[in-house]
């Protein structure tokens, strides 16, 4: 069997209300997660031969929220985790990112991020998509957490708290992930700030070798066991704050744990992160 | 029940008469254009603009219980100083002669663009939003602004039962209104990069929803809605036609030439991002339900006005 009628098979199997021409409620479209799926395989698979743990932890229907931290200066961790809920999940789910505003503005990447489920992070996108029960993509840290330099590729950055009272005010677990690698397979030295506004995107990431395109460094996403909060949503911002600081606690030491473990197994002497 | 609908001449608002009438009540209208055959199906029209003071006579003679006002234009189909005439001055006669003439029940028949077009705004707009349409597309400031003086009603006219509907883009035979007009040639400009999801709502179902909101004696504002949105593409293919995706800065500059629709510079982020209304409101108040999916409503446009054999260099 071809490496796509697998994929084919994957995208055929997702849980999604799709119509008679292959299009969600929400825009989402058959062929396009395909067509992304086919790209995005090939790189998880042959290009970052990506290690995924812990995929058992997201629940294999119903509404959750996968909460990360950002690795690499361009979107590789959303692009790979969205692929490892496709590939490493059974049945597969989508995974549908809160993405920056301007990914929305420009043509070609406002229609494929559109057709795969990936809204602008806005609190009506992810309310509605919850109480759909979809599998909601975070990255609290936001743009601060790709704009990450190479020396402080494993640090987290402050979270948003918004995640917090969305997770509360709908019900919603919470599966930590830590994404390790991205800040080796894009090595950001400096962020362009002017010449991202010029462009109309908040930074440009340069390398050592300018562009900010990914070396083949093997990636890892660890899955965390789901952390349930209960509450309403309209706590007090300490109470909150709190929850934020456990969930950014759980991402930390599945940091410092993949990276142990990573040691441990000797890949200290390969392309690491 | 009596049943005033200024501007009745339209292709929705005529089959809104009819049903009406057939459903047993007594139906008449207001309207600049003439209705030849309204008499012969039982339904009055009395020529006129609802701005002037004939029109007001027709309230006071008639006296009806329910006003439907459909008399507002879009954006695209008038220029812009006497659309703003039609739209402002005729939605403020109406509710006027609303008010003075003791008329119980009142529908303002808007549209969903008053939400705008933007690609950082929600992909489903719920009724509580403010308008957006204006940052984008001053041109359609009139639209949006009898649709706000339509929703002052719910407080400044507690007697009359006020409900501002939000409809979405309408196709059906014979094929009028913003969508089936831009449709209407063989091939349909896209904007290259971008393929917006569209709400289309068949013409009998709208029909439908304007009955059960009389019926039900809605107050509020609410979002009106079919069957789940679509990608233009689908439309643009489904109705026989064939896309023809361009640069932005190419269709600012062709619109209206070389055979292709007129459309305004601002009303092209229509044709970039989705204006998407949730409509639970609307099916909680009425349980309305539409007969006619996506397939059959694009299949009707595609019989009512097939792909013309030339039209332009395009």
């Amino acid at each position: 069997m071809a490496l796509s009628d697998g994929l084919d098979a994957r995208v055929d199997r997702l849980a999604l209300p799709f119509n008679e021409y292959g299009v969600d409620p929400y825009g989402i479209s058959r062929k396009h997660v395909r067509d992304a799926l086919r790209v995005f395989a090939l790189i998880y698979r042959y290009y970052f031969r990506v290690k995924c743990h812990g995929i058992q932890h997201i629940p294999e229907k119903g509404r959750g929220m996968l909460v990360g931290n950002h690795s690499g200066g361009v979107a590789v961790d959303g692009a790979m985790v969205l692929t490892s809920t496709m590939l490493e999940m059974d049945p597969p789910r989508l995974a549908q990112g809160m993405v920056e505003r301007f990914l929305h503005k420009f043509p070609v990447s406002s229609l494929w991020a559109s057709r795969t489920g990936q809204f602008t992070g806005l609190p009506e996108h992810a309310k509605r998509l919850l109480e759909d029960d979809r599998l909601l993509m975070i990255f609290p840290e936001g743009a601060r957490g790709t704009a990450k330099l190479f020396p402080d590729r494993y640090s987290l950055v402050d979270f948003g708290t918004g995640f917090i009272r969305l997770a509360l005010q709908t019900r919603s677990p919470i599966i930590p992930f830590a994404f390790l690698g991205g800040g080796s397979a894009i090595p950001t030295v400096f962020n362009a700030y002017a010449l991202g506004k010029l462009l109309g995107v908040p930074y440009i990431p340069l390398t050592p070798y300018l562009l900010p395109v990914p070396l083949p460094v093997q990636l890892e996403i660890h899955y965390g066991e789901p952390l349930v909060f209960h509450g309403t949503g309209d706590e007090e911002d300490h109470v909150i704050e709190g929850y934020v600081a456990k969930v950014k606690e759980r991402i930390a030491g599945l940091i410092e744990r993949g990276r142990a473990e990573r040691q441990h197994r000797g890949l200290s002497r390969k392309l690491l992160p | 029940m009596r049943v005033l609908i200024p501007g009745i001449s339209g292709g929705i608002a005529r089959k809104l008469a009819l049903r009406l009438k057939h459903a047993g009540h007594e139906v008449a209208g207001v309207d600049v254009r003439p209705w030849e055959t309204a008499r012969e199906e039982g339904i009055e029209v009395f020529r006129g603009d609802v701005r002037k003071r004939a029109a007001e006579d027709v309230f006071r003679r008639w006296r009806p219980d329910a006003v439907v006002h459909m008399a507002t234009v879009t954006a695209f189909t008038v220029p812009g100083a006497e659309r703003g005439r039609i739209n402002l001055d005729g939605t403020k006669a109406v509710f006027d002669h609303c008010a003075t003439h003791g008329v119980k029940q009142l529908l303002f028949v808007g549209r969903h663009t008053f939400y705008g077009a933007a690609p950082d705004s929600p992909l489903y707009h719920s009724e509580d939003e403010p308008p957006r349409a204006l940052e984008a597309i001053p041109e359609l400031a009139d639209l949006v602004a009898s649709d706000l003086y339509a929703a002052t009603a719910l407080w400044r006219l507690p007697s009359v039962t006020t409900a501002v509907l939000r409809l979405p883009y309408t196709l059906g035979e014979p094929g009028t209104g913003t969508l089936a007009t831009f449709l209407k040639g063989r091939r349909v400009p896209l904007v290259l990069g971008y393929d917006p999801l569209f709400h289309v709502l068949q013409e009998a179902d709208v029909v439908s929803a304007l009955h059960l909101a009389l019926e039900k004696q809605l107050r509020g504002i609410f979002n009106v809605a079919g069957p789940p949105p679509i990608p233009l593409s689908v439309i643009v293919r489904e109705t026989g036609r064939t896309a023809v995706p361009l640069p932005a800065p190419v269709l600012t500059f062709l619109m209206g030439r070389a055979g292709l629709p007129r459309l305004s510079t601002g009303a092209l982020d229509h044709l970039r991002f989705p204006i998407v209304v949730d409509n639970r409101r609307f099916l909680e108040a009425t349980g309305f339900e539409y007969k006619h999916s996506v397939a059959d409503t694009l299949r009707i446009y595609r019989e009512a006005a097939p792909v013309p054999v030339s039209s332009g260099l395009l």
